[in-house]
């Protein structure tokens, strides 16, 4: 009796382990199975290099390189500002905050990744679009500097919290050991604490692009939607994600239109993909 | 001469009293062995000297401790860590390579002329018993190196900032009976230009390279005399109990 009960119970939790990589491959079978069938009316090359994306043109013309490049410009305005403020906020809470802001702050971080995000693209949309728009003196707010800042505030949790813990996971020794060598507190950090931990900072970085790139909802409210290719971080972008979301609805299914829109799922998922392995190399390949 | 005295040394953690009313004077190119069972202080004592211990945050003192005739809380602390080096019971090398983890602290103190660097940085692996053993190669990762020459690059990396007392926290507890052998060799021709403390947990080690010897005893100096009083006719009951190995 207790050894069948001991063979259900590793079966069921086998079952439970295997059934998050099964759903996984059916959706990548699924969005391959929609989205390759795409490139049956236009080369590879035209869709990714294509510079003019007009679906419900007759043709249809799919080219996502301003798509692609609006995704690049937000996610790398993002990434400009949330590293350094997040990396810094991290190196703040582990070693420099006395124990009771460091508990505030984190609290403060943890709320912050606890917004949805449409409430985030709805703040930026009254705030800051208002804002871009007169500071530059710009015909709309709606650009990709808007979405960059916005999606920094996204990113900054996940690189604080993991690049945190991967500070505070660096041995007390090394800090010892160079303090007692005459090391003041910044050459420690700067010169043993942040090195040593700086696998899992680059893995936080990478989590959080991770984040950004992946990220709909706020972008399509405060990007403008655009689909330029982008000449500067001020003017309307429009990008992978949001494309998706915005015209899933109307594309006439089986049409080119939807096949594309599952085309950019699948450049979407490579992208997310490659990030979250370096990412993972980045933590695991710790010495 | 006086190179550090302590002076009705009183030191809490919180609420816990850690050490009680200790008076020491250590003298200048002496090893000074301390020996006592777990919890009685030393380590404490000695984290003291080069005030690691005010990285704790409920770490609380009083008394005078004078390092050269200055109150050590008076001294620039990155300084008197400079004068007060310190080598921990487990071999720590930085996660940098051989060569770095001895310029580590050159570096930081100023030094930029990479010549003036390597020589020094040869200097003090010479120092610390290592450079034959690892000349052909400083840009290899220090945690390549065994428990002991780990040990040994730690005491290099130490020596390289020029430091006038040297404190080892029971430096060999990880090492194997050569390496030790290597380390206390070290230690005792050292003294000719530094002065050591010593905490140590292994008696005859104590014996061995102290010039005298102290017993602490939860928290109170129970004994300090030469070290070969200590060991043949002790004037307290307790220090003969516990070098005979009846407590500890």
């Amino acid at each position: 009796m207790r050894k069948i009960k001991e063979f259900l119970i590793e079966k069921l939790i086998l079952i439970c382990g295997l059934a998050s990589i099964f759903f996984v491959g059916l959706i990548f079978i699924f969005l391959l199975k929609e989205g390759l069938a795409v490139f049956k009316s236009v080369s590879a090359f035209a869709f990714l290099g294509g510079s003019k994306w007009y679906p419900i043109s007759e043709p249809p013309q799919l080219g996502i390189l301003p798509l692609i490049l609006g995704s690049l410009v937000v996610t790398v305005g993002a990434a400009i500002i949330s590293i350094p403020i997040g990396v810094g906020c991290a190196v703040y809470i582990a070693e420099i905050a006395p124990l009771k802001i460091k508990e505030v702050l984190k609290a403060g971080i943890e709320l912050l990744a606890a917004i949805p995000s449409v409430v985030l693209g709805f703040i930026g949309m009254i705030t800051l679009v208002p804002l871009v728009k007169k500071v530059f003196h710009l015909p709309t707010g709606l650009t990709a500097l808007s979405g960059s800042i916005m999606l920094a505030f996204m990113a900054m949790p996940t690189i604080v919290s993991i690049a945190e813990d991967a500070l505070y996971s660096v041995p007390k020794n090394y800090k010892e050991g160079a303090f007692a060598l005459g090391a003041t507190h910044w050459q420690t950090i700067y010169r043993v604490i942040l090195p040593a931990a700086s696998r899992g900072i680059l893995a936080a970085i990478m989590l959080g692009i991770g984040r950004v790139i992946g990220e709909t909802m706020a972008v399509m409210m405060i990007t403008g939607n655009a689909a330029v290719i982008p000449k500067s971080i001020l003017v309307p972008v429009r990008t992978l994600t949001a494309t998706i979301a915005a015209e899933m609805g109307e594309a006439v299914v089986g049409s080119e239109h939807y096949f594309a829109l599952f085309a950019i799922g699948i450049v979407l998922f490579v992208i997310s993909f490659a990030i979250n392995v370096t990412a993972d190399l980045c933590l695991h390949e710790r010495i | 001469m006086v190179k550090i005295s302590a002076t009705k040394l009183n030191i809490w953690f919180g609420e816990t009293s850690v050490l009680r009313n200790i008076n020491i004077e250590i003298y200048a190119n002496e090893i000074l062995s301390i020996i006592g069972p777990s919890n009685s202080g030393k380590t404490t004592f000695l984290r003291m000297l080069n005030r690691l211990n005010d990285l704790t945050p409920s770490f609380k003192m009083q008394g005078e401790v004078m390092f050269e005739d200055t109150d050590i809380r008076k001294i620039n602390v990155e300084l008197l860590r400079k004068k007060i080096g310190m080598v921990f019971a487990l071999p720590l090398p930085l996660p940098l390579s051989i060569f770095d983890n001895v310029a580590y602290g050159l570096r930081m103190h100023g030094e930029r002329n990479r010549k003036r660097i390597r020589e020094k940085v040869k200097q003090a692996l010479t120092q610390g018993y290592l450079w034959d053993e690892v000349k052909d190669r400083l840009p290899e990762s220090a945690f390549k190196l065994s428990g002991g020459q780990q040990q040994r690059l730690c005491i290099a990396r130490t020596l390289a900032v020029e430091p006038d007392v040297i404190l080892f926290d029971e430096p060999c507890s990880g090492l194997d009976p050569i390496s030790t052998a290597k380390v206390e060799e070290a230690m005792l021709k050292l003294k000719k230009e530094y002065t050591i403390v010593l905490v140590t947990n292994n008696v005859k080690q104590a014996a061995r390279v102290g010039d005298r010897t102290a017993f602490f005893l939860s928290g109170e100096l129970v004994e300090l005399d030469k070290t070969e009083k200590i060991f043949t006719a002790p004037s307290d009951r307790r220090t003969d109990d516990y070098i005979r190995g009846k407590f500890g």
